[in-house]
């Protein structure tokens, strides 16, 4: 049992572990751990009193019954364990099965946190493997694809500048049809919303930015988007422990947002955003709170609904269930603002998955996991069992869940099981229910 | 056998606090230095109500997500550390000897309740050592620091109950019970036992991330 009897090929690893020696990886474990960790890792592996409580807690443990090297514990005793025994001194072969474990077997979504009597944090520890992992240069190659892109271009999706505005511009366009007068305003300072959207938004779910300006036209809100790199909130770079960039990338979002001298900034519906803008990013940039507000598309719409600014010409026929996207609820608390939108919009039950809210099963797509690519979406499947068997025990036919990451994941564990389920959008949902203008 | 026990309770019981006192002092002040030389963001975030929720929704048996997942072991746990400090700290003999050498006189426990909790303390060492044996996600994990704690704590208490019973030689068991104890003090410092030291403030941390940050329950 364990990561090395379940290596997958991947380009990336391989040649990252090609050019790997004994010596380079000794120097690097020492820097990062040395440099990097101190009070918290050491209280951590110290007090882990390794009770395997935590296996509970993990859609992978809980999908492979009986396999240990699965549990949150067992993960960090595989990886981290190792490397604090032997102070480095592991061969690159190690690093595969390391890299492998760390960037495609924890979603970081710190669900055994609820498992935890002494108040371990496996994420954390499992962000400092990823963080060696980066720095010995050994990172799955898709994910490392979408860190170069934000580099490149601050963005994760190889989006160049001019087709960002071109892709809003003709949003516009698309929208004014339906909405006679609505714009996509850019780079209007002293805005009250900054709207901003991760990289697939323009790249391939346009539509959302569509919908999104359909609905704050509508609400009659005073908003903006820019113009120029600094819109994409998304962050894979934290992800693969490249934390030079994700200090980058966070700066770039907050001056932009600072430059148009806007109110706030409100985040499209993505999990792993919010993780980076208002959780993450923000501390390697010694700020302890994003020096913009930033707030959750859930509860921007639970505000502009609380308002009475949203107005519906009809509801959506449930039941629905939701899923709660890791991110927005341990990561902000969002849970029951989510169910208040949900209840305004559908006509019907809300089916609850359990356990649901703060408690809830990840998709096993977010921390990065289904950015790694084709080459480990059947750890993804194969590791969320759970996942699936909470979706079919609902019955019902749709899923609302305002998270990237959670549509890419849940899309294939429900056609990977035949579910027979569709997703929505919060956003998917407004659109289609609100009073719109006759056309 | 006088000479032995003279010296187990005079020299190597000041030693043996010693150890545990000042060796936990000096954990827990380095620890903090660590802190805040590599920490700063972490220790930003800590905050004595957050921290209190998260300690005292921990200590409600069957409160948090995990305990309730793990009845078994939420039950052992707590009667176990129950146990683990009652009846060091009130057992009516060793209070006597606080009464002998420092004059200090406190509430004791009835010797029939501290025996009922020695055995609930023995049990529940071999149900811990059961599931390191026994369960796959435990015995996967498992360290020889892991059984080195676990022994370094059962002594004591096994002793003790040999000796109160007057099993074997009387005075063999107690001169073993005293340094069994003995060792337990001086190892909490040094070994997994340092958890006593530490998890409050790794608890803390948890609770004041999600209280602060995350607005979320962490348990």
């Amino acid at each position: 049992m364990g990561i090395q009897e379940r290596l997958i090929e991947d380009v990336g690893l391989r040649r990252g572990v090609s050019r790997l020696t004994p010596e380079k990886i000794e120097k690097t474990v020492g820097a990062v751990l040395s440099g990097e960790t101190g009070a918290r890792l050491q209280a951590y592996s110290e007090t882990c009193m390794r009770c395997g409580l935590c296996a509970e807690a993990c859609h992978f443990a809980l999908s492979h019954p009986g396999d240990p090297s699965y549990t949150p514990a067992g993960k960090v005793h595989q990886t981290m364990g190792v490397l604090l025994k032997t102070g480095g001194r592991v061969d690159p072969d190690f690093i595969y099965g390391m890299a492998q474990l760390a960037y495609t077997e924890c979603n970081l979504c710190r669900r055994c946190v609820h498992f935890c009597p002494i108040g371990v944090d496996t994420a954390y520890i499992i962000s400092v493997v990823r963080r060696i992992c980066h720095k010995l240069g050994v990172t799955p190659q898709y994910i490392q694809d979408t860190a170069h892109s934000h580099s490149a271009v601050y963005n994760q999706m190889w989006v160049k500048d001019d087709e960002w505005t071109d892709s809003l511009m003709w949003q516009e366009d698309e929208a004014r049809e339906e909405f006679p007068g609505l714009r996509i305003p850019l780079d209007k300072e002293g805005a009250d919303i900054y709207y901003s959207v991760i990289a697939p938004e323009p790249k391939f779910r346009t539509q959302l930015i569509y919908q999104a300006a359909a609905i704050l036209h509508m609400s009659g809100v005073d908003w903006t988007m820019p113009a120029n790199p600094g819109w994409d909130n998304s962050d894979m770079c934290m992800f693969t422990g490249d934390f030079e960039m994700m200090g980058r990338l966070k700066r770039k979002h907050f001056e932009s947002a600072q430059k148009l001298k806007v109110k706030r900034i409100v985040m499209g519906e993505c999990g792993h955003a919010l993780r980076s803008v208002y959780d993450v990013g923000n501390r390697w940039l010694g700020y302890s709170y994003p020096p913009v507000p930033v707030i959750h598309a859930v509860e921007f719409y639970w505000e502009l609904i609380d308002q009475g600014r949203i107005k519906l010409a009809k509801k959506f026929p449930g039941p629905v269930t939701i899923q709660d996207p890791c991110n927005i609820v341990r990561g902000k608390g969002l849970q029951q603002k989510l169910r208040e939108v949900t209840r305004f919009l559908v006509d019907g039950d809300i089916i609850e998955m359990h356990p649901n809210m703060e408690h809830n099963f990840c998709c096993a797509a977010g921390g990065g996991v289904i950015n790694c690519g084709p080459p480990f979406k059947n750890v993804r499947l194969e590791g969320n069992v759970v996942k699936a068997e909470q979706l079919r025990a609902t019955g019902v036919k749709t899923v609302i869940t305002p998270c990237h990451n959670c549509h890419g994941g849940l899309h294939d564990i429900i056609h990977f099981n035949k579910l027979g389920m569709e997703l929505k959008f919060l956003s998917d949902i407004i659109y289609e229910c609100m009073e719109k203008p006759e056309a | 056998m006088n000479a032995a026990y003279e010296f187990v309770t005079g020299p190597l019981a000041w030693l043996a606090w010693g150890i545990f006192l000042l060796g936990s002092a000096w954990r827990l002040s380095s620890m903090y230095q660590l802190a805040k030389k590599k920490d700063a963001p972490s220790l930003s975030y800590m905050s004595w109500g957050f921290s209190l929720r998260s300690i005292v929704n921990w200590l409600v048996p069957f409160n948090a997500l995990g305990w309730r997942k793990n009845p078994v072991m939420t039950v052992t746990t707590f009667a176990f550390h129950i146990g683990l400090i009652l009846v060091p700290v009130f057992l009516m003999a060793h209070v006597a000897l606080w009464t002998e050498f420092f004059g200090v006189s406190y509430a004791t426990l009835p010797d029939s309740t501290a025996d009922i909790l020695t055995l609930v303390v023995l049990a529940a060492c071999l149900v811990f050592a059961g599931r390191r044996l026994t369960q796959k996600e435990v015995a996967y994990i498992t360290t020889g620091q892991d059984w080195l704690a676990l022994v370094i704590v059962a002594l004591p208490f096994l002793t003790g109950f040999l000796a109160y019973h007057q099993v074997f030689d009387y005075p063999v068991m107690l001169i073993a019970h005293i340094v069994a104890g003995e060792i337990m003090l001086a190892a909490i410092p040094f070994t997994r036992l340092s958890h006593m030291v530490f998890s409050a403030f790794t608890r803390a941390y948890m609770g004041s991330e999600f209280g602060g940050v995350r607005h979320a329950r962490d348990w």
